[in-house]
């Protein structure tokens, strides 16, 4: 009897887990065929697009609408060059590009640290948020075009104003986000938090701060689209260089054509930096869809 | 180092009066004894861990532990909580979760990476350090839990219905690996559980509780030889009388008990 016992009754589980445990550290990988594949299933509809635009314009001509094959030799002129020492970028791309994107480096980064802190603030406490909950949501009705004197009385003719106004029009909705997923983290988690005694600090920033990611990282992908848009327009006026510059010079001197592969630059530019958004959040979260949490 | 219970209620008190969750309570638990603690639902046993574990305020009375009030989370204490999947940090690797409970100690970089390769080697998962929790199954996960309890080396540990959300076989193994724990940390366990089988097996005394209100109806030593086995253990009278006397004092409290054990009117 003591022997079947023994036999029954494994004395270690070890023998079992370990094979499973070295299983579960293998991972697969994504191939380029199959991604090229993915993209081209998803690519028609905007090739259809660009038919309906080269043809709309074809048969209507007028000056400002000019034709996409038209759009796209001028886009080639303005932004390459044949030079490879360059990275076959032109002289107009190194004029107005660096600084823009710099612009919006600066005021987005200033609004995602100012954004960020006052989000978590508002989110530790219900009396805060609802005392300055108004005057959030009345700062985010303002157009932010309209701030542009108060600006320049402010900051003077200077690159200020378009960091000002790329971080004001862009912090309120990181702070609204951050405040949601900041008050909305898991109660069971915070109850562990408790019972392991952490200290204030690593609750902070290794517990409350993974736990609202998802809610924060949706307002940073949000926001950088709306910061880019406000880094044109703040770059409409008041500016010697940059895209925004670029765009209202071409429209006053009835450069549309210019005009026109302005906007495709801009255009990409944000293509591009959604996809590097993407890119990011998807690995900072991966936890949350791999943990079926993706709904909360 | 025993903790002592002594005369703790909990009370609810809401606009429409109040609702005792747990009447007057009192009893010890003594340095290294294992306390499973059993009861329907609503009797207030879960109620009665969270206070032991500091996370619930008592209404009235006081828990100590040895001579230190229990006021808050408190050194020495660990608990593993019934849904494991709320209870580790997603976001983490199993490494950084259990790094998590000795944070406030401070200990340094080989001390903790030792504490670690213990806790998990007790539990049965060498070498998941760098997994995540979502990477395991259900057990593996409440494991994980479980090692992150003890990698602390608490004098007490406090498991409130750990193996609920498991299957049963999972849940035997489980059962081992708790007294397994104990054997190797040298751990006072309280145990809460609805599963009249299951405190049986593992305690060395049940506390019994009641329904409407919450109270202590029974505290019962449990008389079976150590080390305890699930199929020996279990074939034994001694077990089926000690199960079939709790099973009726939770499922039919006004029954009378089978002669064994001590009952409390």
């Amino acid at each position: 009897m003591a022997e079947l016992a023994q036999t029954l009754n494994p004395a270690v589980a070890a023998p079992e887990v370990a094979p499973a445990v070295a299983a579960l550290t293998s991972r697969p990988t994504l191939s380029a065929g199959r991604m090229l594949r993915r993209f081209a299933s998803r690519a028609w509809l905007l090739v259809a697009l660009l038919i309906v635009w080269e043809v709309i314009a074809r048969l209507s001509p007028t000056v400002f609408f000019p034709p996409f094959t038209v759009v796209i030799g001028q886009f080639a002129s303005d932004w390459f060059t044949p030079d490879p020492t360059t990275f076959f970028l032109s002289e107009n791309f190194y004029n107005a590009v660096p600084i823009s994107l710099w612009r919006l480096a600066r005021g987005w980064g200033l609004a995602v640290i100012l954004g960020v802190s006052i989000g978590f603030l508002l989110g530790r406490s219900p009396v805060v948020r609802l005392l300055y909950s108004p005057i959030i949501r009345f700062w985010m009705s303002v157009p932010n075009a309209a701030l542009l004197p108060i600006a320049i009385q402010f900051f003077g003719v200077s690159e200020a104003v378009t960091i000002f106004l790329i971080c004001f029009g862009s912090m309120w909705l990181i702070a609204i986000n951050t405040a949601d997923g900041v008050s909305g983290v898991d109660q069971d988690w915070l109850r562990t938090a408790r019972s392991l005694h952490l200290p204030r600090r690593t609750l902070y920033t290794r517990v409350i701060l993974p736990a609202a990611s998802p809610h924060i990282l949706a307002g940073l992908r949000i926001s950088v689209g709306f910061a880019l848009i406000l880094m044109i327009v703040a770059e409409l006026y008041a500016t010697t260089a940059g895209l925004g510059h670029d765009v209202a010079l071409y429209q006053q001197t009835f450069r549309y054509k210019q005009m026109w592969s302005a906007f495709v630059l801009i255009a990409l530019l944000g293509i591009g930096i959604n996809v590097a958004f993407d890119l990011v959040e998807t690995r900072l979260l991966r936890w949350q869809r791999r943990a079926g949490l993706a709904s909360l | 180092m025993d903790m002592t219970i002594a005369g703790v209620t909990k009370t609810y008190d809401s606009a429409r009066g109040s609702k005792i969750a747990l009447t007057e309570t009192s009893f010890v638990i003594g340095q290294g004894e294992f306390v499973s603690i059993v009861g329907p639902s609503g009797c207030g046993k879960s109620t009665l861990l969270m206070m032991m574990a500091g996370l619930l305020p008592v209404s009235s009375g006081s828990i100590h532990l040895g001579d230190t009030r229990i006021t808050g989370p408190a050194e020495g204490l660990s608990v593993v909580f019934q849904e494991y999947g709320r209870s580790l940090f997603p976001w983490m690797t199993v490494e950084k979760n259990l790094a998590m409970a000795v944070v406030a100690d401070k200990l340094s970089k080989a001390v903790l990476a030792e504490r670690i390769t213990r806790a998990l080697h007790s539990v049965g998962l060498e070498g998941s350090e760098k997994l995540y929790p979502w990477q395991m199954s259900g057990g593996m996960q409440q494991r994980v839990a479980i090692a992150r309890a003890v990698v602390a080396e608490p004098k007490v540990l406090l498991m409130d219905e750990p193996f609920a959300a498991v299957d049963a076989q999972t849940r035997a193994d489980l059962e081992d690996l708790v007294l397994r724990i104990r054997d190797e940390y040298k751990v006072t366990i309280a145990l809460v559980t609805h599963d009249i089988d299951e405190s049986v097996y593992l305690g060395d005394r049940v506390l019994v509780l009641g329904a409407n209100p919450g109270r202590v109806i029974a505290d019962i030593p449990v008389d079976l030889p150590s080390p305890r086995e699930q199929v020996e253990t279990k074939r034994l009278p001694a077990f089926a009388d000690l199960r079939s006397d709790v099973f009726q004092l939770v499922m039919r409290p006004k029954a009378p008990a089978h002669a064994s054990g001590t009952v409390a009117p």
